[in-house]
């Protein structure tokens, strides 16, 4: 699941740095994703991963790494 | 003691709304802004993104002034709309009018403006209670241009 979202990150999130150096625990934000690079890193995922995100997940630390996005989309997949 | 206002401010880049569009088509339109927020910046041929990138400035410097960033927020939950006069004001809903209401902050100002490939948005909110359902908010837009944004 990891590369599939570092994939979607190096196509949309619009990094200052290549993706690659980042760890799965690096901050997406720091590293240049602005917000709203942040939604079409979000829209993505969603097609990707065939989810939505809903509402009370449309906040900062959702999206800030990769770890996070893996936890987020894990929850939202639970059950599958 | 509480600050008497909040402020917030962003810059977009209009390139980057139209890449979004062209992306993800309808499903990101529909995704960050109103109805009538997207009726409105179809209205001009051409102006779509633009349109939609000071709205967006807007949202997010709204954002920024309530501190909403770690709290789950829905960018249609904050819409600009247009007054008679052309002037925008922000209509909040949903987490963003519960976290206006808890802060206190009841009264905004919005000004919205572009130039060229750049839109940009700054609000300021006050601390005035008042108890409504839906704020509507005092707005001062910059007139440059004369054009609506």
């Amino acid at each position: 699941m990891n590369e599939q979202i570092r994939s979607i990150l190096k196509e949309h999130a619009r990094l200052a740095v290549d993706i690659a150096t980042l760890a799965d625990d690096g901050d997406l934000y720091q590293a240049g994703m602005t917000s709203h690079a942040s939604v079409n890193v979000m829209l993505a995922l969603e097609g990707a991963f065939d989810v939505e995100f809903p509402d009370r997940m449309l906040r900062r630390g959702v999206f800030e790494s990769v770890t996070a996005i893996r936890t987020a989309l894990e929850e939202l997949t639970a059950g599958r | 003691m509480t600050p008497r206002i909040a402020v917030g401010i962003d810059l977009v880049d209009v390139r980057e709304i139209a890449r979004s569009i062209a992306l993800f088509g309808e499903r990101y339109v529909r995704r960050v802004f109103t109805d009538a927020e997207a009726a409105y910046a179809r209205a001009v041929p051409g102006e779509m993104a633009r349109r939609l990138a000071a709205r967006f400035a807007a949202k997010e410097a709204v954002i920024k002034a309530l501190r909403l960033r770690d709290r789950g927020v829905a960018w249609t939950s904050i819409e600009v709309v247009l007054r008679a006069s052309g002037a925008p004001e922000l209509v909040l809903s949903k987490t963003a009018l519960d976290a206006a209401r808890e802060g206190g902050l009841a009264r905004f100002s919005l000004s919205l403006t572009h130039e060229g490939q750049m839109a940009a948005a700054i609000v300021v909110a006050e601390h005035v209670r008042l108890p409504k359902s839906r704020i509507w908010l005092h707005s001062a837009s910059s007139a440059r241009h004369g054009a609506r944004r």
